[in-house]
């Protein structure tokens, strides 16, 4: 079971790599069950996009 | 109608490189990665121009296995890099925390409990959709102010993933880090730049 802190850590790194099966599977029950990781999830999202847009 | 830069041929490009339009619009999203990267709007403009010339020097050593954005901006990378050396300001593991605000041991501190579960006050809120005033210059305003409160490295890095989109191996390479130092800056970049946000925009009453 993993806590909120080490969730955040997991949501950042699906933007770099490929989580193993047993990462994946402990994010996907703790977001579940939490929608403030939730949240940080889509917000890690939405910075990639924004600082797209951004690019004196 | 015109061709995505990707389809063209050496001599299209090299008409790219004359279109005064283009040369501006990439010349502006180059010197504001380059002000990121340096932290000193001369240098950066040096790298850029070198850059540009650079580019329209060897338009014809360009491959097209890549935009040709993406490879004049792959010439930028390494000119900052070659320029940081040069002036020994190439930063190393002690300069990861430099920076105007928390260091990324304290933010995480401030942002979870011992416990590991966020702070009731952090909690991550919904943020406004772009259609809903994000996309105004104000905004950017305080984007760009957030970015360049990164550290040095911080920025550097981030800028690299997300707008070169560079590969880890790529950047671990370049930037002499591990994969797993890499994966750590990004999180602390990506939490301190979205606790910017959230304090300076999407939650500005917001008083901690």
């Amino acid at each position: 079971m993993i806590k909120c802190k080490q969730a955040t850590q997991l949501l950042s790194e699906t933007l770099d790599r490929p989580l193993s099966k047993k990462e994946a599977f402990a994010l996907k029950v703790h977001t579940a069950m939490c929608p403030a990781c939730r949240q940080f999830g889509k917000q890690m999202h939405t910075l990639r996009e924004l600082t797209q847009d951004y690019m004196d | 109608m015109t061709q995505p830069a990707e389809r063209l041929d050496t001599a299209q490009h090299m008409n790219l490189l004359h279109d005064t339009a283009f040369i501006e619009d990439l010349r502006k999203q180059m010197l504001k990665f380059a002000i990121l990267q340096v932290r000193h709007e001369q240098l950066a403009e040096d790298a850029v121009q070198e850059a540009m010339i650079s580019a329209f020097t060897h338009i014809d050593r360009f491959q097209r296995q890549a935009a040709l954005k993406t490879w004049v901006f792959a010439i930028l990378k390494n000119k900052i890099i070659d320029l940081l050396r040069k002036e020994k300001r190439y930063s190393n593991a002690s300069e990861l925390e430099q920076g105007q605000n928390k260091n990324g041991d304290e933010l995480i501190e401030a942002l979870f409990e011992a416990s590991g579960h966020w702070q009731k006050h952090e909690r991550p809120k919904k943020w406004d959709t772009p259609d809903h005033g994000v996309e105004t210059a104000d905004f950017w305003k305080i984007f760009d102010a957030c970015l360049n409160a990164l550290p040095v490295k911080y920025s550097r890095l981030f800028m690299m993933r997300e707008f070169l989109e560079l590969a880890t191996d790529e950047i671990c390479d370049n930037e002499e880090v591990t994969v797993s130092n890499l994966n750590t800056t990004l999180y602390r970049a990506r939490l301190r730049l979205r606790e910017c946000l959230e304090d300076n925009w999407f939650h500005g009453e917001k008083t901690t």
